[in-house]
């Protein structure tokens, strides 16, 4: 019975928390696990992307600045630079110092935008992205070099963002504190509480009062609805509804996104 | 005794009930308000970008000789005529935010007809300044889209929360009134297929 009802809480839990995703439906989901560089064209070889991951993860680790990379087919009916726009708000790249940047090309429209997170547009005004997107990456482009284009890009960006914003170890080190804490509290709250609760009701066979259970559970999920937008622990769901920003990620992988938010700055063109 | 008891017991918690829902509803309104008006500052921020670049961009095409006199007064019109237009954040009648948007978009399309113009200036279009410029103007469009959007979304959680009942109720004592959105430009409705 006991066992049962945490299922269904956690079934309850999961839902709330992938139901900011249902709505998204017009954005790819976040790469889990996560990555910077996403191609969901094929256009990169294995080799190139993992170069291209490493550089900016390794960019990330020193500066904190995320650079994304997507290469997706088509944007619709979406401006590229709107949907650049939207994309990057809604994966959160970025810090919460809103230090993220993502390039977006979409390879059939024979597009490419830089999108430039609320901090980066001092680093890299509209002005500079047009020049990196114009020398830079379409000449690339054109003669389908697109490894070298975004090679070339990111060399481009790290010169100019370098010494903006600097990593700090303080940082992640607190957000392994949250997330540990919120498991001591889940468990408790899903595991221990229930436990004692039913210890009360043993001499009760009928089972009749696990509807009480229910109700309770009910209160405890639809607060945690209410304070699910970027309370106490946004860091841990990177404020997002999704599982991007633990500290479970641990070794030399990319982290996660960090809740940046994006203005509508940042250049694009078409080769 | 008991009986007098009862319906003052029966008032009292009524009037405390009423009071806190009275005092949480005005609270929930106030912050709706703000956010609405942080977002409005926003939105002013960009369109006085917007703005500020039209001067750098009008004498740039100047220098052209043979450039078109009526394309550039027809933008510095529409701009003086944009800048003219502020609207106090108390007063964001929907009546108010028409004119605003009216002036704008005005404004927009005079700039539209000058980057058309530019077309024919192969000399102009390759200098560096009108690139520049030409990008940064680009960007800033797409700021004050995404501040109008933000906008539209602070301003409908607003007027929902003001006009669902009770809260509407509250809303007309305290004086809290609908505010007007952005409208759509033509073509922003069509569906969207995208392809990852």
């Amino acid at each position: 019975m006991n066992y049962l009802l945490t299922k269904k809480a956690l079934f309850l839990l999961f839902f709330v928390l992938f139901f900011g995703q249902i709505r998204a439906q017009d954005f790819p989901p976040l790469p889990n696990p996560p990555r910077l560089v996403n191609d969901f064209t094929g256009t990169l070889s294995s080799d190139e992307l993992a170069r291209l991951e490493q550089k900016l993860v390794g960019y990330t680790d020193t500066t904190s600045t995320q650079i994304a990379i997507v290469l997706m087919h088509s944007t619709g009916d979406y401006e590229i630079a709107d949907y650049a726009q939207r994309l990057g708000e809604n994966w959160g790249i970025g810090s919460s110092k809103d230090n993220g940047i993502l390039i977006l090309a979409a390879m059939n429209d024979r597009k490419v935008f830089i999108a430039t997170g609320r901090g980066m547009e001092g680093a890299i005004p509209d002005a500079l992205a047009k020049r990196i997107v114009t020398n830079l990456i379409t000449p690339n482009f054109k003669m389908e070099a697109y490894y070298q284009g975004l090679d070339q890009a990111t060399d481009m960006i790290f010169k100019l963002a370098s010494g903006e914003y600097k990593a700090e170890d303080v940082e992640s080190e607190g957000n392994h504190g949250g997330a540990v804490f919120l498991l001591l509290l889940f468990i408790v709250i899903f595991v221990i509480l229930p436990l004692i609760k039913n210890r009360k009701d043993n001499d009760n066979h009928m089972g009749g009062r696990g509807g009480g259970i229910d109700l309770w559970t009910t209160i405890m999920l639809a607060n945690m609805l209410k304070g699910g937008g970027g309370g106490k622990f946004g860091d841990f769901s990177s404020g997002r509804g999704s599982f991007g920003g633990g500290g479970f990620g641990g070794g030399g992988g990319f982290g996660g996104f960090g809740g940046g938010s994006f203005g509508g700055g940042g250049a694009g063109g078409s080769w | 005794m008991k009986k007098f008891l009862i319906p003052v017991a029966i008032i009292a918690v009524l009037g405390i009930y009423l009071y806190t829902k009275a005092v949480g509803s005005y609270n929930q309104f106030v912050q709706a308000e703000e956010q609405v008006n942080g977002q409005w500052a926003e939105v002013e921020t960009q369109y006085q970008r917007r703005a500020d670049l039209i001067p750098n961009l009008v004498n740039t095409v100047k220098g052209y000789a043979d450039f078109e006199q009526e394309t550039l007064t027809g933008v510095i019109e529409a701009r003086s005529k944009a800048t003219s237009m502020t609207i106090d954040p108390t007063n964001l009648t929907p009546e108010n935010l028409a004119q605003f948007q009216q002036a704008q978009d005005q404004l927009s399309g005079a700039l539209s007809r000058l980057l058309v113009t530019v077309e024919r200036y192969p000399d102009l279009k390759a200098n560096q300044n009108f690139l520049e410029l030409q990008a940064q103007l680009e960007g800033t469009e797409n700021r004050i889209a995404v501040a109008r959007r933000n906008f539209n979304e602070s301003v409908v959680a607003y007027n929902a929360n003001i006009r669902t009942f009770p809260n509407n109720i509250f809303a007309g004592w305290y004086g809290f009134e609908t505010k007007g959105t952005f409208k759509a430009s033509e073509g922003a409705e069509n569906a969207p297929t995208v392809q990852f």
